[in-house]
């Protein structure tokens, strides 16, 4: 072959290539894209991972180092709230795994509702998250150095919880004015997409909503089986804290050196002074608590974005039998976010 | 018959029709998806980082001139050596070789048009700037005096820019980890019909264990920035010992990103070095198979070694000794390079240009950092060379004898292609033969003085060091003139150099089948597949003064096997 027919030929291969709409001028076929896609969302995937590994890590550290703060500290997180989080976020994951075969089947309005469903999943997370944050906070359970447990302040709705559901307002109102904006101008696929916005904020209020009926609930219960048997609680105490002298005189073996002199003094003035000093190192977990939750949190918050451009996406009818990779990259990336969260359940609430 | 136009049009010089007259304007340039260009704007971001560190690298060799201090206080050589190290490794040498020459040559390598997202590609270069930024934001508020190490608990109580720091270290992370994503999958999936993994080059298995390093380790650097700076802002007492944390946890995490982030630096400058030694020797690299799995050993073995760093920090002895024994095997896949390079040499028609002056350079550099390490990373000699300056030395050996020396190399080397014009070849030796002996210069005497009790990180000290200092100090400035003049050799060569056709080397790599500068997308002709170190493919074509695939050359000629009977 000749340099002329070797060129012509290579000019021929871009004038021939079957492009699809969507398929990068740099790849050869809707199939060598896929395939990239989907070996860089792995690798993505695997940097998340080994980005909350150290969060694990340290987890662990204490957890070995401290055993008697994590028992005492989970008694503080509510298992029915986080159960319900697990079970919101894996009803997700499912609509998520739905939303992808739609969008493989090219079925455009199926693929619309279930990312809707999966984005309203994702924001009733993250509204019961915020109940559960502002119910410690209003308890002065913070991370470790602003410690500082008390009853329970303030009546009706903790001033957290609404500084946390001011944006999601702001949002959901937004998103609400610009759907019918955009109706009005004749924008048909716009009100779609806003629409969907406002339904996913909504379901914010939903979550939050929700956990603060049943907090509500749960403290006015609490309160009468505190006032029905308080010598049954004061006998519980006592066994509780002498579990803890028992727990600190033992295992010395098992705290390295640098530790040690922390955890020492710490268990003789629990002797002296009672549960009050233990709860300052709870502050410990509490940190990590929220370093890990908080992490997770920002990364359901970015879910919730990648969802809603694949929203738009799909409103506008983008995906082909030969091009839905975006809508798999990110229900992989979602289920990640699910699969972290199922991690941190068990490890932080269900301690004891 | 391919006539001497077609040549000319295909493999020659291009100054109207290549990558970097294809478009003109700013935007064209801030806003191009354009591997070549991307390379380019690293390359010029990372040498200004290069240029700012090493001027603080000079400051600081001129204060220990005398042992009393010439012009800076205890404070503010504090500053001085933690914004060197700090800019260094993060802003330079890290993204250095893969973000700059990689950037350029990888994808043009697999014959390929460009990396498999090229949007990532600008987002990677440009989470580098802010990234940069923020380190010099740090640098221009109330600076940084921590080390580049960050240790806790000091680096939370310390008044100086810790956050902007570890913010810009942070996102300088996301940079590197989006990089070494993008060549790892450009390498899985974009590889040309015909090429195995046996037919790349070796520079790119030496880009893939080291993206392998980059998505593996950086995550960890980037969670324990970000505690850190959590631990500044709202004493979450995770590293804060006052409070009932573990500070040498911090080191744990640190090293267990920073160690591996040592073969981030290192590994694609022996990439570069095994295509210079194959290509200006003209002779096809000895163990290819070896020296390509040892990268990928170094990689691995990388991630196991950490806790050499810590040998004094208290851990377990068991760790230190576990640690000690998988260091000592470290240098096996290192040496196992070594010995190729050197088969590589033996009987080579060995061509003593720039860039091979300077992989001869790196052999010297390289094998003394890697031996001195056998020193450290024996326990007991560490307890008394640990913090000297035998380790600055050590990893100065390593870093710059051997990175920075492949950089300079690997400019030389790919520069005909780059630009299209040959630099000038006496003072490009001239330039390497500078880099050598000042770096020797510098840093032999620091050994001498480690190993008879100078600390690192002092600002003073005592009479009996200062003879080692000054020989230190004037070397520093030699080397500094050395790599002055490589960039000036490089620079003017760009200008004025005279024009080359595509392949000036007789390298049988793809990248050489473009023409001199590359097009925009890359090749105007399509590859013709051969195996990287095959020498013999090229022949020397006097009309263009460039070698050519014997394809296009003498296409009536059968190359394997007779197409008339």
């Amino acid at each position: 072959m000749t340099a002329t027919e070797l060129a012509e030929s290579a000019h021929d291969e871009h004038a021939h290539h079957s492009h699809g709409e969507f398929i990068a001028h740099h790849f050869d076929s809707a199939e060598q894209q896929y395939d990239s896609g989907k070996l860089g969302i792995w690798l993505f995937l695997v940097t998340e991972i080994l980005f909350f590994s150290g969060l694990f890590c340290a987890y662990t550290l204490y957890r070995s180092h401290h055993p008697e703060i994590f028992v005492q500290a989970s008694t503080f997180l509510d298992k029915r709230l986080g159960g319900l989080n697990t079970i919101v976020l894996l009803f997700s994951s499912l609509t998520m795994a739905l939303a992808v075969r739609s969008a493989q089947l090219v079925e455009r309005k199926k693929v619309i509702v279930y990312l809707v469903l999966t984005m309203v999943c994702a924001a009733v997370f993250l509204g019961i998250k915020a109940v559960e944050y502002s119910h410690k906070w209003d308890e002065g359970i913070f991370v470790r150095a602003y410690f500082n447990l008390h009853e329970h302040v303030g009546h009706g709705i903790s001033k957290y919880l609404i500084l946390i559901s001011v944006p999601f307002l702001v949002l959901l109102v937004g998103s609400v004015i610009a759907a019918f904006t955009y109706r009005s101008l004749g924008k048909q696929h716009l009100f779609v997409f806003f629409i969907s916005l406002a339904i996913m904020f909504g379901g914010y209020f939903l979550g939050a909503v929700g956990g603060k009926v049943y907090m509500n609930w749960k403290t006015a219960r609490d309160a009468q089986l505190a006032a029905a048997s308080i010598d049954h609680s004061a006998s519980t105490t006592d066994e509780h804290s002498s579990a803890e002298s028992h727990d600190a005189a033992t295992p010395t073996t098992k705290h390295v050196a640098a530790s040690d002199a922390a955890v020492v003094p710490k268990a003789n003035e629990d002797a002296d002074h009672g549960p009050a000093h233990l709860d300052q190192d709870i502050g410990i977990f509490f940190s990590i608590y929220y370093c890990m939750t908080g992490l997770h949190a920002f990364h359901v918050i970015g879910g919730m974005i990648a969802l809603s451009w694949l929203l738009y996406r799909s409103i506008l009818g983008h995906w082909r039998a030969d091009y839905y990779g975006p809508v798999d990259f990110v229900g992989l990336y979602w289920h990640l976010v699910d699969l972290i969260w199922i991690f941190l359940f068990p490890l932080l609430y269900l301690i004891n | 018959m391919t006539t001497i136009a077609n040549r000319q049009e295909l493999f020659g010089h291009t100054p109207d029709k290549n990558y970097y007259t294809a478009s003109k304007g700013f935007l064209s340039w801030a806003l191009t998806l354009d591997h070549k260009r991307i390379g380019i704007m690293y390359l010029i971001g990372v040498s200004a980082a290069f240029f700012l560190a090493g001027i603080f690298a000079l400051v600081l060799r001129t204060e220990l001139l005398t042992g009393t201090g010439v012009f800076l206080s205890e404070k503010q050589y504090n500053q001085m050596f933690t914004l060197h190290g700090a800019i260094m490794v993060f802003a330079f040498i890290i993204p250095s070789i893969p973000a700059a020459l990689g950037n350029f040559v990888l994808p043009m390598m697999l014959g390929a048009k460009d990396v498999a997202f090229p949007r990532l590609n600008l987002c990677s270069f440009y989470l580098w700037v802010f990234g940069t930024l923020f380190l010099l934001i740090a640098m221009l508020t109330s600076g940084l005096d921590t080390g580049w190490t960050f240790y806790a608990p000091y680096s939370i109580r310390t008044s100086t820019a810790v956050t902007y720091a570890t913010m810009g270290a942070f996102i300088l992370g996301f940079s590197s980890i989006f990089t070494g994503l993008n060549f790892l999958v450009t390498v899985n999936t974009m590889r040309p019909p015909g090429m195995g993994w046996f037919q790349l080059p070796l520079f790119i298995w030496a880009l893939y264990a080291t993206a392998i390093i980059q998505i593996l380790a950086t995550p960890v650097l980037g969670i324990t920035l970000l505690l850190l700076i959590a631990e500044r802002t709202l004493h979450i007492a995770i590293f804060d010992p006052a409070l009932g944390g573990d500070p040498v946890l911090f080191q744990h995490f640190f090293w267990f990103y920073s160690h591996p982030a040592v073969y981030i630096m290192i590994l694609p400058g022996m990439g570069v070095i095994s295509e210079l030694i194959s290509v200006h020797s003209r002779k096809e690299i000895f163990g290819y198979k070896f020296i390509a799995f040892s990268s990928v050993a170094i990689a691995f073995l990388g991630f196991l070694v950490w806790g050499h760093h810590m040998f004094t920090s208290g851990q377990s002895v068991v760790m230190n000794m576990v640690f000690s024994a998988i260091t000592f095997t470290v240098a096996v896949p290192s040496a196992v390079k070594v010995f190729n390079w050197l088969g590589t040499l033996y009987k080579g028609s060995i061509a003593l240009t720039t860039p091979m002056c300077y992989a001869l350079a790196f052999i010297l550099l390289f094998g003394v950092g890697g031996l001195t390490g056998l020193f450290l990373s024996t326990i007991s000699v560490d307890r008394h060379l640990h913090d000297t300056y035998f380790i600055v030395a050590h990893f100065h050996f390593v870093m710059v004898g051997g990175t920075l020396t492949a950089l300079l190399g690997g400019l030389f080397h790919w520069w005909p292609k780059i630009t299209g014009r040959m630099y000038n070849e006496t003072l490009g030796r001239l330039s390497a033969f500078l880099v050598f002996s000042g770096f020797n210069l510098t840093f032999l005497p620091q050994f001498v003085m480690g190993s008879r009790g100078m600390m690192r990180r002092y600002a003073r000290y005592d009479p009996e060091f200062k003879v080692f200092h000054q020989w230190s100090t004037f070397g520093a400035f030699v080397l500094g003139f050395g790599v002055l003049l490589a960039y000036a050799v490089l620079l003017y060569a760009m200008k004025r150099g005279k024009p080359v056709a595509g392949n000036p080397w007789g390298a049988a790599s793809l990248e050489w089948q473009s023409s001199s500068p590359p097009s925009f997308h890359n090749f105007d002709h399509k590859v013709v597949m051969n195996e990287p170190y095959d020498f013999s493919t090229q022949v020397y074509d006097a009309e263009l003064d460039s070698y050519v695939h014997r394809r296009f050359l003498e296409p009536s000629k059968p190359t394997t096997q007779p197409q008339h009977s």
